[in-house]
């Protein structure tokens, strides 16, 4: 997986491959019983509320963290989602109008799918907001991260 | 995935422009060995002192190093904090994501078993 997050651009950057035809990661992000069996990390309990998979249709999930707190997110479709491409809009529930747009984007070939997500937000700080949030879970960085981290940086300025 | 209150983000902003530059990201990877002067930073660059110097002034405001003076020289030192937070950042975000798509990876076989 790489994920490319550069200073000073509202964006966030996601390719990953999958040895998978697309439709089936298409079923697998748009069959609400199948994306609760993905999404999100293992220690939260995803419970999709709302997905309605269609141009102008709402979705809506809630991540349940081990004291049962959840944390709500919500967006509509933009256009047809097709096993080609999914555009839709992301908000925090605990944060209106702070709004980011995700493009995801299935490319398949030879049976191997890259995925690309592109996720858009209105400013660096909104960016860095929402990425900070996971810092909250409570991951302390060592000294080896910071190795991980240079190494990793130094990978992506090439 | 949380939000988190006010603070930090702005903070972060500048460290992770200090980071953007590979100079500067080998200046903080010779720092974790010990504390350097300005001579010793640029001894592995063809770059001369000012400019090194120019990149420990970037590091610093941006809480990265902290720089004292000893006898004649000005040593250099690595702060920590900062950087712990955005790796932080990096790190919970990707873990987000990576074990999402792994999880993904044993759904889709799940998937193709089926069909």
């Amino acid at each position: 997986m790489k994920i490319v997050a550069e200073p000073g651009v509202p964006q966030v950057l996601i390719v990953r491959e999958f040895n998978a035809p697309r439709e089936l990661l298409f079923r697998a992000y748009t069959e609400p019983e199948l994306v609760k069996r993905w999404l999100g990390p293992a220690d939260l309990e995803l419970v999709v509320n709302q997905l309605d998979p269609r141009h102008g249709g709402r979705w809506r999930w809630t991540h349940y963290d081990g004291d049962g707190k959840g944390y709500v997110f919500h967006g509509l479709y933009h256009g047809e989602p097709t096993p080609e491409r999914i555009v839709q809009t992301y908000e925090f529930d605990q944060a209106p109008g702070t709004v980011y747009l995700n493009l995801i984007t299935f490319d398949e070939a030879d049976g191997v799918t890259t995925l690309t997500q592109n996720t858009v937000f209105f400013a660096v700080e909104d960016r860095d907001l929402y990425v900070a949030g996971g810092m909250e879970r409570g991951i302390r960085a060592s000294m080896q991260k910071l190795d991980d981290l240079v190494t990793e940086l130094a990978e992506e300025a090439h | 995935m949380v939000l988190k209150p006010s603070g930090s983000e702005v903070v972060l902003t500048s460290v992770f422009a200090a980071l953007a530059d590979p100079t500067r990201r080998a200046i903080l990877a010779r720092l974790k060995d010990g504390d350097a002067t300005v001579a010793e930073l640029a001894a592995p660059f063809s770059m001369s002192q000012p400019a090194v110097s120019k990149h420990l002034k970037v590091l610093e405001q941006a809480g990265l190093i902290s720089r004292s003076q000893r006898a004649t020289a000005r040593l250099s030192h690595l702060e920590a904090g900062p950087l712990r937070e955005a790796v932080g950042w990096l790190m919970d975000y990707r873990a987000y994501w990576a074990e999402s798509f792994d999880r993904l990876d044993d759904l889709l076989d799940d998937l193709k078993e089926q069909s």
